[in-house]
Parts: C-alpha cells; structure tokens; sequence
C-alpha cells in the first residue's frame, strides 16, 4: 500500500522564533540572551497538519496571505525541517516554487541553462540532451548567448519553466509562479501541466485563483493560518472557501 | 559511517553543479576584460613587482632572490585570503536560492575555495617566468609542489566552512575577520625571515601558524631546492585534517538552521 502514497505529511508543525528571526549580530544576541528574549517568541507557520497524498493525484493549497501555504511547500521539498512529526516523500520533486530562481543576471541564456539544470539536481550530460528541448520550449533562439539581465520577466519566466520541466517528474510543485508571462504562455504552461497530470504525475499547485484550482486538482487542502481547515474533494472545499470569502 | 557514505553519494549528484559553480566563478571574473584569463598571471606578477621594489631595499642583504622568496609566500597567503573571504559570503549571499530549492548548502563554500584553487594555479605560471628571470635553480623537488597544495585546499575548505556558518548567525564574523586577517599577514613571514621575529613569537609562528608551515613546504620544494622539514610536513597535515573536521562539524550541525536566519 505505502508504495502508492507519494507524500505523507504526518502532524507536522513549523515553529519559527520570531525573537531571533532578526538577530544576526553579536551585540543584539548579548542584549537579548541578558534580557532572557532569545527563545520565547514562539510563531507556529504550521499546527498539526496530516494529509496523504497518492500517487497521480492534484491538490490544490488554498488560504489566504500568510496562512503557511508556502511553508507547507517547502517543508515538502526539504528546505524547512518540521519542528514536530515528519514528512516522507516517495519520488523525485520538481519544485516551481520560483521561476529562474537560480539564474545569474551576468551569464548568457546559454550558460543559464546547464546552471540551472545542475541547481535542479539534472546531470550535465541530461541538459546537454535536452537543451534544444529547452530552448525550443521557450522560444528564445535569437537571444540564446545575450545575458540574462537583458531579458524581459517573460522571458525569464518562459525559460525558467522549460528547465524545471525538461523531465517529466513524479511529483510537481507549483506555488503562482503561472501568475507572468502572457495568455500564449500560460495556455502552453497550462498545456504542459495538463500533459504531466495525464502522465501520472502528482501535482500540488498553490494558487490564489481559485478557478485554476478549481480546474486542476481533484482534492482541495485549505490552511487557515496555520492550521489544517477542511481537507478533501476539490468541489466540496472549494465551495466552502468561498462562501467563507463571501461572509469576509 | 553510514552518514558519510550518503554524505559522499549525495556529493556526487551534485559534482556537475559544483563544476557549473566554478566555471561560472572563472568565467565571470574576467568576462569584458581585454586580457582576460592573463590577468591571472599578470595581477601577482604586478603586486609582485612592487612589493619586491619596496621591500628589497628593507631587506636586501638578508634574503637571497628576494622575489622568489616573496612570490611563493605572497601567492599561497592570498589564495587563502581571497578564497576564505568569498566562502563567507557564499551562504547568505545565496540565501535567495537556499531557500527557495533544496540544495547541498556546502557546495557554495567548495566552489569559492574551488575557484580560488584554479585562480592560483594559473598564478602558478607567473611564478615560473621570476624563477626563470631570476636565475633560480629548478630542482626535481619542484614538482612535488601538489603536495602542498592540496594540504593548503583541505584547510581552507574546513575553514571556509566553519566561517561561512558562523556568519549566518552573526554577521560580524565579516568584519572581524578583516582584521584577522591583517593580523595573521603580518604574523606570517611572507616578505621577512622567520628570524627577524622575537624567539617566543618565532617559536609559536614556527610551530602553530599553518600558512607558515605551508609556505615553508613550498619554499623548501622550490626556493631552497630541498624535502621540507617533517615537522612542518606532519604539523601541515594534522592541522588541515583537523580544520577540515571542525569545520564541517559545526557546519552540518547549524545548516538545518540556516534557513532562519538567511
């Protein structure tokens, strides 16, 4: 059974200390371990949130600002370790948590590209396969040895998706970053998702749009600050996020 | 055991990435520049130049071939200098990425320390042309210089990372470390003799001070055409080991932490 489950978020809970959130000197650490302020204020980003999610399957992260969504996402990913109860992750992540988060404005497109794949975790060799792949996705052919300062956020953004998706990962991570680029490329971006959910990939997309939700997943998560509010199918949740925003 | 086969197994994933991150450093440095990767060679050579002008009318009578025995010490100290002082900034400056993908944090610091390696390689040439200008002699013993090298390499990485974690916490560790490093330039005799010290200071530089002990090695292969001592040879050895195991100690106890903080 427990090979079908891609992620198993059991009772995590995120504490960050808000105390020591900012305090990066010398002189401030003395002034407040005197004052016996180091590690009392507490902040739970998460409280006791469990869910199961199978292989082939979408979620959908809804909640409004500050509400742990993105915190979740990157508890999954591995950046965050959770402060109480665990995660498993079964498969390879990709995560969308930023488009082209690792491009250095100095280097070409060209360079960008092996930097990137190597960032994501792809072997030099995977990207050279690929790269035409790459470049064709994202249209950039003429611009392919200018640095990446000159390019335009959509550009930017078309090329950064066209590396995250090179391979066709068992599990997707997408936090708005479909949010840029113009109606052409979302279409296509929306095309490829669809192209991977069809091909057994599990999908989690935290969105604001609660109609790219709506479309998308099959089951629905809602955080309300920190805590697990209403979990299960995409309609019923759905529906009830909304009523909720209408009585707001 | 365990830990470290997985640690070596989830390094090896990632070697392509520390290849890009190197590159990446190299290319970078000298990109729009006429000269380019020369640079390398002719940055030293210059400073070389004038600290031998300078400093050779200090000390003429004291040291035979004063540029060879200045380039020598002068090139393994800045290589530490410039390597350990990127290795600080290599975690918070790339905090923006750390955070957002899950990535092996100690590759940031292997890549500064990497880059600066194959930055004093290429120095390496500058200084063949003052030892074939200066009329030095080339001994076998020449080629044994990897060795010190290498031994040079693993203490800066265990350094770089024990400085690079530290700064995460307190941003401090920056500054002070400028000048720390002043002090320890001068505590180090790259354009003196070790005798011009006080006995007591020459006995703790001589026996403690590991960019002495590297440089020694160094000099012995190259200036003095001779096997370093064994003291400086096994001191050498043990204090790059045993930084390189404090180091990534502290660092992978803290790095869970790192995201806090950055």
């Amino acid at each position: 059974m427990s090979e079908h489950i891609h992620i198993d978020v059991d009772r995590v809970t995120i504490r960050f200390n808000k105390g020591n959130l900012k305090v990066d000197n010398l002189k401030e650490y003395i002034i407040r371990m005197i004052r016996g302020e180091l590690m009392f204020q507490e902040f739970f980003a998460l409280k006791d949130v469990s869910f199961k999610i199978k292989a082939g399957e979408a979620w959908g992260i809804i909640g409004t600002n500050g509400s742990g969504k993105s915190t979740l996402l990157k508890a999954i990913s591995g950046i965050v370790k959770p402060y109480r109860g665990s995660i498993k992750v079964n498969g390879t992540i990709s995560p969308l948590i930023e488009l082209g988060a690792g491009f250095d404005h100095e280097m070409s497109a060209r360079e960008n590209i092996f930097l990137n794949g190597c960032i994501l975790g792809y072997s030099r060799k995977f990207m050279e396969e690929h790269f035409d792949e790459i470049v064709d996705f994202a249209e950039i052919y003429d611009f392919l040895d200018s640095p990446i300062k000159n390019y335009s956020s959509g550009m930017q953004a078309r090329l950064g998706f066209a590396i995250a998706t090179v391979v066709k990962p068992q599990i997707l991570i997408v936090d708005e970053v479909l949010a840029v680029g113009d109606f052409r490329f979302q279409e296509k971006c929306n095309k490829r998702m669809q192209e991977m959910l069809e091909g057994g990939t599990t999908l989690l997309l935290v969105s604001h749009n609660i109609d790219d939700i709506e479309r998308l997943c099959d089951h629905v998560l809602w955080l309300d600050k920190g805590e697990c509010r209403m979990q299960g199918d995409a309609k019923e949740v759905c529906e009830a996020y909304k009523e909720f925003k209408g009585e707001r | 055991m365990g830990s470290l086969i997985k640690t070596i197994k989830n390094f090896l994933n990632y070697k392509d990435l520390l290849r890009e991150l190197v590159s990446r450093d190299i290319k970078l440095k000298y990109r729009r520049s006429f000269l380019g990767y020369l640079w390398s060679v002719l940055n030293p050579l210059m400073i070389m130049v004038i600290m031998t002008i300078v400093f050779s009318t200090m000390f003429r009578g004291n040291i035979e071939n004063f540029p060879v025995y200045l380039f020598t010490g002068q090139l393994l100290f800045s290589f530490m200098n410039q390597s350990t002082q990127q290795a600080i900034y290599s975690i918070t400056g790339n905090g923006a990425l750390l955070k957002k993908i899950y990535l092996p944090k100690y590759i940031f610091v292997f890549s500064k320390i990497t880059s600066g390696l194959i930055d004093l390689i290429f120095s390496f040439g500058a200084l063949v042309l003052v030892m074939i200008f200066t009329g030095a002699k080339f001994t076998p013993y020449c080629l044994l210089f990897p060795f010190v090298l290498i031994q040079l390499y693993v203490f800066c990485l265990g350094f770089g990372m024990f400085l690079a974690q530290a700064n995460v916490f307190f941003r401090d560790v920056q500054y002070l470390y400028n000048a720390f490093i002043t002090a320890w330039m001068y505590a180090t005799p790259l354009f003196y003799p070790i005798e011009m010290l006080p006995g007591w200071l020459q006995f703790i530089v001589s026996h403690f001070n590991p960019m002495y002990l590297y440089i020694d090695q160094l000099r012995a292969l190259v200036y003095r055409g001779t096997l370093p001592s064994a003291y400086t040879v096994v001191m050498g050895v043990v204090i790059a080991v045993a930084v390189l195991g404090i180091g990534s100690f502290c660092f992978k106890k803290n790095q869970d932490r790192f995201i806090l903080y950055i």
